[in-house]
Order: structure tokens, then C-alpha cells, then sequence
């Protein structure tokens, strides 16, 4: 391929691929995320390769693997074009059968999307509520993408923001361009990017960096992986515009351990990137030279945290140091350096397109674009959810997430990570944006929500984060060291029945001085959990510890299992699932739990048809005596 | 440790002579070929690329997804994200411990199975999630992990 060397040459190939395709050419697409990859994907994508040569279509049916589309519930996700038919939950089985409807341009019913409150089929994709409900500015081209072909991102534009920065822009209009879009970061904090930007740009010193943060820590959130694994060309576009404005030309892509995929895809798109002449040097015969590395992480939360994330580069122990100097003038080796969340890159080359003025009329007040959340937890469409900041917690919840399951009742929706907070349901109606979650005692973080329905215990929730931010406190300062160890410890009693009065105001008073003096964000936001649940549901620690009662039933120690002798038919499905031998019972003979084996697994509580309900869960009371030998026989009446 | 595994250390090794910043890379390398990184690779990096094995030492033991020990044949991953948390992952775990008569991060003795959490795969549709080897198994529960673990011999 040779280099292109300038904008116009970038148009001339965009025309010629798209000429090279037929836009009337069926191509079955799947999603390859690692969601669907979990489903099986790889295996219905050989299906359906094979099944094509079967039917001796090849040439006539394509294939395309995606990135991410986001409705993880329903993996694997297959989508026809052109019709942009879309089919749920597809397995190797079904090849067959669609290919054969491809062939004949018909519909497989059956793989249609039903939804569930007017039990309607839904045969395109964009018109399934989950996306109706959507503005997918950022993450809509993923569907799109083959994220290792960089000629599908070329196809829709791609690399046309670079150019235009590069030849038709100064840095410092590109700079003013972000400046006034108000584009604040997407990865936690929300700073404002074009300040960042400007700081970066105005410190002395050279050479200056650019970083991509994809050092995905937070539990339950993965809409950067998505990006990174499903459009990588949109982050690396971003990353060198904003090379541009702020005079670096060295960037780096720090990404967790834990994403494989991100790693090759970005790793293929920044050699394809050089190959056109979109990376690398004198781009688009604009002076500007600019390269990128990949940086894999090793497994530490406290790494994404950006000074950590700067020493880890260096290849040392990525913990934090105090930021009297800021990163942005003394960085990674002493240079300045500028630090973005993927998601704030992503938008970059959106801005420059479309203008600061269409971004800034996206969202609300001061929170301007779209953020991408990943709705999670007891929530009936799990998956990625791309919204205008300021849209309610109601409308992400109830109408793109279709509700809590199995007929529950909504508690709180925990959002921003472990250094985040739990918005109970008065606060449905909110408007989510930086601002706001933070007044709620919460905060945005990279976007994560999960979602938690009446059988979640607040007081285990807390515990539950402690107990993640303990084990990932890198130990340096001793505030976080051990003040979380100590709050860890005193959860952990409240939720195993060895709590005392007192414990609710010392857990404050250990909550202020973590606070106030940890040297790092982790530290300085962990007890965000304990505040939060403390300021909505105070009452449920109390009972904890005056009643030792678990209201939830979550807490095992505090929870016990029995089987109400009324109410059970001695079907023997509990006892014959219950995995350490606890229910004594027999045919006609009514179960008893033995509490000595009980493991409180729940089992037993989960699989009694609901016709008898005969297993109840008791806290914060003894457990009634088991019934005589006598009473445990059960007379059947012949009818 | 064999000849053979220290070919393969002074291998990587080569791909990395003369860069900058490269101790993490390197060990992660030497992390997913051996599966482990063991002291006589830690005493090698220190004498090829005149780094104190101490700092080197302080990178390995660091990070979580470096180990000083050797594992199992078959590692399983128990997904304790926020996710499946409330899904009830932590019933998982404890399945898991009492099955294999071992702790979190523990190998069993017979050296077949190693027992690790991770703190979310980011499949929480599939959630409460355990990965054995790589081969994911979703919406587990805790009477299923007995049969799970069974099918690994």
C-alpha cells in the first residue's frame, strides 16, 4: 500500500473502496466482542463459513466480524446487511437456516428479537428498543467495523479529521476547537480535555507524550474495551490530533492485562495506520511526524490512577506519587504529558468534524457529548448503552435496559467504580451527568452502572468494595494501607454478627481521615461505598448490628435456611441438588435442613418450585425447631 | 529448572536488548510462555540486562498477573466483578474453595487445579461467570461447579 500523502489521496481511496463494494451484497456480520466471544462466537462464525461453501455461495454471501454492538444480553449477535436484519441469541445450529434465508431473501422469525411488553418481533436492528432509545455517536460505527481492517473505518470517513486538522488547521485552532466543544474527561474526574490539553502544550520541556488510559479497572464497566477491541482506528485518530495540538510526538496506549483482544487489535490498526501513512512520519505531507506504542498492563487497579500509570510505562512499579508537579508538566521520564480515558479520545475526531458548536449542543448544562455506560447487574439488557449526558437514571434503567428481572424491585443503582456510590430510587429521575452524580454522593467514573434489585445487601456491597480497594491499594501511603484494612475489618464484622454500637460512627470517623489524607484518588475515594450506602440506608446497618439481622438475606452468617414442614411436599429436588448433603427428607417424608451442614449456598431457596415455596430464609431470628419424626410423615389422601 | 525453559528466558530476553522501559513487558512475556516466572528467570533478567534482582523482584511480586509460583494444569477464574457479585459469585467461590479444599490464589497439591478471582471479565451478561483455561461457563450455580470441575481431567 503506498502512503497517502494528502487528504486528497485519503478521499481518492475512500471512493475507491467504496466502489469496490457492492452496497446491495448481503453480508451476514456478527459481533466478536469479548461478550459475544464468550457466547461461542468463534464457533457460529465457522458455522457459517462452512455453511456457505456448502450451499455454494461463496463469493456471494459475505462475512464480516464486528466489534462490539453492545446488546451483550442477547449474544451472539448476528446482523444482515443490507436490510440490517438483526437475529439474538444465534448458535452453530442455525447457520443453516439463515444462510438459506440470505440466499432467498427471506427472515428467520424465529431469531428475531421479541419485545417483551408488546410480545411484537422486531426485525431491524436500529428499531429493538435497546438501540431506538440510543444516541450512538461514538460506538455506533462499531458495528460496522471490522476493527482489523482499516479500510471499513477508511470506508466510513475514517482518518478524514486528522487531515483536516493537520492541512487546514493550526495546533492552536485544534486546541480552541476542543476548548469550546467543553469535552470533559471520560474517565472519572471529568476535567475539562481542552485545559488538559493546554497545560500539556504550555509546559516546558521536550520531548512531550500523549496517553491513551485503557487501564480498564473498574468492576462491571467494559465500554472501553469495546472501543478499544471494536474501533481502534477512532482512539488512535483522536490520540494524533491531539498530538498535534499539544506538540508531542511520541504517544502510548497503556491497556490492561486482562484484554487480549484490545492489545492485537490495536496492535494490527497501529501497523496498518503506519502502513497508509496515517502514523509515522511527515503524515499527510504535513511536517507533523507522530508514533505510537502499546504498553500492556500486568494486573493492578491503582495502575490506571494516571501518575502510576506514567511509572508503570517506565517499566517500574505503577504506583502513584504525590502531584504537587503535575503530570502535565513532568510526566513520563520527566517529560510533560497528557493522559486521556479511550472514550475521551474517541470524541476528538468527532469535534473536529462536526464543529465544538454541534458537540456542545449534545447533553446538558456544561456536560456536553454523550458518555457510553455499561449497564450491568440485575438488569434485564445488560450490555453498552451510548446516552446525551444529563439523560435519567429512569430512562437507561427502565426503557434501553428493560427493568430488573424476575418481577424485583429496584434498590440502587451503584455507579463509578469501587470509588463510586449507590443512588437509591428516589433519585430515578435524576439527570446523569458529572455534576449531578456527584451531589448525589456518587460520581461518573469511566461509566460503569450496575444495577441492584431488593436481594442486595448495602452493608455487603460496601464490604464488597473494601474488600476489592484493600486488595488493590499499592500500600505506599498508610492512610489507604490501612485505614481501608481497618473499615475492611469492621464491615466484615457488622456483616458476620460480630458487630457493636459504635461501629457506625468509628467507620465514619476512619472514612473522613482516609479521605482527607491518602495520597491518590483510590485512597481519597474509598469510602465513597460506606458514605453513600451509610447516607441511604443507615438503617440497614443498624439492623445488622442491633438485631443481627441481614434484611436482604445476603449476609450469610446472619442468614439461616429452613423449610417450613406446612408447606413441603417432600418432592426431593432440594435434596437431591443440595451440594453438601444438608437436607435430611426422603419420599413422603417432609425435609428438615440440618444447620450444622448447611453451607447457605442458597441452592435450596433457588430451586423449590414456586407452586410450594416451601424453603424461607430467616435473619435475625432463631430458626424454628425441625418437626418430630412423626409430624414429617405425609399422608397422602387418594382423591 | 530445565535448560530448555532458560533458552526460552534468554529468547525473550533478546527481543527486548537495548529499550527503554521494558522490565514489565518483559516479565509478562516470560509470565505467559512458562505460565510462571521462577526465581532462576528473575537471577537471569538481573545478569543479562545489569538490573538489581531486587527491583526486578519488587515488579513480579507487584502485579497480579505475574506468579512466583508454579501453577495448576487448569486455572480457573472465578469472575468477582460488581456484576456478578450481585448475582451471587461470591456462593461461586466458596463452592469452588470447599470442592478443592483450597484458598483463593491457592494451587491443589496435586498441582491440577489453580483456584484465582478476577475482578471482572467484562461479560457480565453471562454473569455469575467462571473461566476454566480459557473456556467460558456462564450463569453458573453453586450445584453446578461440582460437574464443571469434573469435566476438566
Amino acid at each position: 500500500m503506498p502512503k497517502l500523502n494528502s487528504p486528497a489521496e485519503l478521499e481518492e481511496l475512500r471512493q475507491e473502496t467504496l466502489a469496490k463494494r457492492d452496497p446491495n451484497k448481503p453480508c451476514i456480520t456478527l459481533c466478536s466482542g469479548t461478550g459475544c466471544h464468550a457466547y461461542g462466537s468463534e464457533k457460529v462464525n465457522a458455522a457459517f463459513a462452512e455453511e456457505i461453501k456448502k450451499q455454494g455461495l461463496e463469493g456471494e454471501i459475505d462475512i464480516r466480524r464486528t466489534g462490539c454492538h453492545g446488546f451483550c444480553e442477547r449474544g451472539t449477535l448476528v446482523v444482515i446487511y443490507p436490510k440490517e436484519i438483526c437475529y439474538t441469541n444465534v448458535q452453530p445450529e442455525d447457520a443453516a437456516e439463515v444462510v438459506q434465508s440470505v440466499k432467498e431473501s427471506k427472515v428467520v422469525d424465529r431469531l428475531l428479537y421479541t419485545d417483551p411488553v408488546t410480545g411484537e418481533k422486531i426485525t431491524y436492528e436500529l428499531e429493538i428498543p435497546f438501540y431506538a432509545n440510543q444516541q450512538r455517536t461514538i460506538f455506533g460505527p462499531n458495528r460496522r467495523i471490522d476493527p482489523q481492517n482499516i479500510e471499513d473505518y477508511l470506508a466510513l470517513g475514517g482518518y478524514r479529521a486528522l487531515a483536516k486538522a493537520l492541512t487546514q488547521m493550526t495546533p492552536e485552532a485544534v486546541l480552541e476547537e476542543v476548548k469550546r466543544s467543553n469535552l470533559r474527561g471520560r474517565g472519572g474526574g471529568g476535567f475539562s480535555t481542552g485545559r488538559k490539553w493546554e497545560a500539556t502544550r504550555d509546559a516546558p520541556g521536550e520531548p512531550k507524550y500523549v496517553i491513551v488510559n485503557c487501564d480498564e479497572g473498574d468492576p462491571g464497566a467494559y465500554m472501553n474495551r469495546a472501543l478499544m477491541e471494536g474501533n481502534p482506528h477512532s482512539v488512535l485518530e483522536g490520540l494524533a490530533i491531539g498530538a498535534y495540538a499539544i506538540g508531542s510526538h511520541e504517544g502510548f496506549i497503556y491497556v490492561r492485562a486482562e484484554y487480549p483482544l484490545a492489545v492485537e487489535n490495536v496492535g494490527i490498526a497501529i501497523r496498518q495506520a503506519e502502513e497508509y501513512g496515517l502514523l509515522g512520519e511527515n503524515i499527510f505531507g504535513s511536517g507533523f511526524d507522530f508514533k505510537v506504542k502499546v504498553h500492556r498492563g500486568a494486573g493492578a487497579f491503582v495502575s490506571g490512577e494516571s501518575s502510576a500509570l506514567m511509572t508503570a510505562i517506565e517499566g517500574k512499579v505503577g504506583e502513584p506519587r504525590p502531584k504537587y508537579i503535575h503530570t502535565s508538566e513532568k510526566g513520563i521520564w520527566d517529560g510533560p504529558s497528557c493522559l486521556n480515558n479511550v472514550e475521551t479520545w474517541a470524541n476528538v475526531p468527532l469535534i473536529i468534524n462536526n464543529g465544538a458548536a454541534w458537540f456542545d449542543s449534545i447533553g446538558s448544562e456544561r456536560n456536553t457529548g454523550t458518555k457510553i455506560f455499561s449497564l450491568v447487574g440485575k438488569v434485564n439488557n445488560t450490555g453498552l448503552v451510548e446516552v446525551p449526558l444529563g439523560t435519567s437514571l429512569r430512562h437507561i434503567i427502565y426503557n434501553i435496559g428493560g427493568g430488573i428481572p424476575g418481577g424485583k424491585k429496584f434498590k440502587v443503582v451503584q455507579t463509578g467504580g469501587p470509588s463510586g456510590g449507590c443512588i437509591p430510587e428516589q433519585f430515578l429521575d435524576s439527570p446523569i451527568d458529572f455534576d449531578e452524580l456527584t451531589k448525589l454522593g456518587s460520581m461518573m467514573g469511566s461509566g460503569g452502572m450496575i444495577v441492584m434489585d431488593e436481594d442486595t445487601c448495602m452493608v455487603d456491597t460496601a464490604r464488597y468494595f473494601l474488600d476489592f480497594l484493600s486488595d488493590e491499594s499499592c500500600g505506599k501511603c498508610t492512610p489507604c494501607r490501612e485505614g481501608i484494612r481497618q473499615m475492611l475489618g469492621i464491615l466484615t464484622d457488622i456483616c458476620e454478627g460480630r458487630s457493636k454500637e459504635g461501629d457506625i460512627e468509628l467507620l465514619e470517623e476512619l472514612a473522613e481521615v482516609v479521605k482527607d489524607t491518602s495520597l491518590c484518588a483510590l485512597g481519597g475515594t474509598a469510602p465513597n461505598p460506606i458514605l453513600t450506602t451509610l447516607r441511604y440506608f443507615r438503617d440497614e446497618y443498624k439492623a445488622h448490628i442491633e438485631q443481627k439481622k441481614c434484611p436482604a438475606f445476603v449476609c450469610k452468617e446472619l442468614t439461616s435456611y429452613y423449610i417450613d414442614p406446612a408447606k413441603c411436599e417432600a418432592c426431593m429436588i432440594c435434596l437431591r441438588n443440595c451440594p453438601t448433603g444438608a437436607i435430611d427428607g426422603g419420599k413422603g417424608k417432609i425435609h428438615v435442613v440440618d444447620q450444622s451442614k448447611c453451607t447457605k449456598c442458597g441452592t435450596c431457596f433457588d430451586i423449590c418450585p414456586d407452586r410450594f415455596n416451601a424453603v424461607v430464609r430467616i435473619s435475625g431470628e432463631p430458626v424454628p425447631p425441625p418437626p418430630s419424626e412423626e409430624e414429617r410423615v405425609i399422608v397422602r389422601v387418594e382423591k | 529448572m530445565v535448560t530448555v525453559e532458560l533458552d526460552k528466558v534468554d529468547e525473550i530476553i533478546d527481543g527486548y536488548v537495548g529499550e527503554e522501559g521494558i522490565l514489565i513487558q518483559l516479565l509478562l512475556d516470560i509470565q505467559s510462555e512458562l505460565n510462571w516466572i521462577p526465581k532462576e528467570a528473575l537471577e537471569r533478567i538481573s545478569e543479562r540486562l545489569k538490573i538489581p534482582v531486587s527491583q526486578i523482584y519488587r515488579i513480579a511480586s507487584f502485579y497480579k498477573a505475574m506468579s512466583l509460583t508454579p501453577r495448576g494444569k487448569h486455572i480457573i477464574n472465578v469472575c468477582l466483578g460488581t456484576a456478578c457479585h450481585v448475582r451471587g459469585g461470591q456462593r461461586i467461590m466458596d463452592r469452588a474453595k470447599e470442592l478443592l479444599g483450597i484458598k483463593e490464589g491457592e494451587t491443589t497439591p496435586d498441582m491440577k487445579f489453580t483456584l484465582e478471582r478476577v475482578n471482572c471479565l467484562g461479560c457480565c451478561a453471562l454473569g455469575p461467570v467462571v473461566v476454566v483455561d480459557g473456556e467460558y461457563h456462564g450463569k453458573v450455580a453453586p450445584a453446578k461447579v461440582e460437574k464443571t470441575l469434573k469435566s476438566y481431567d
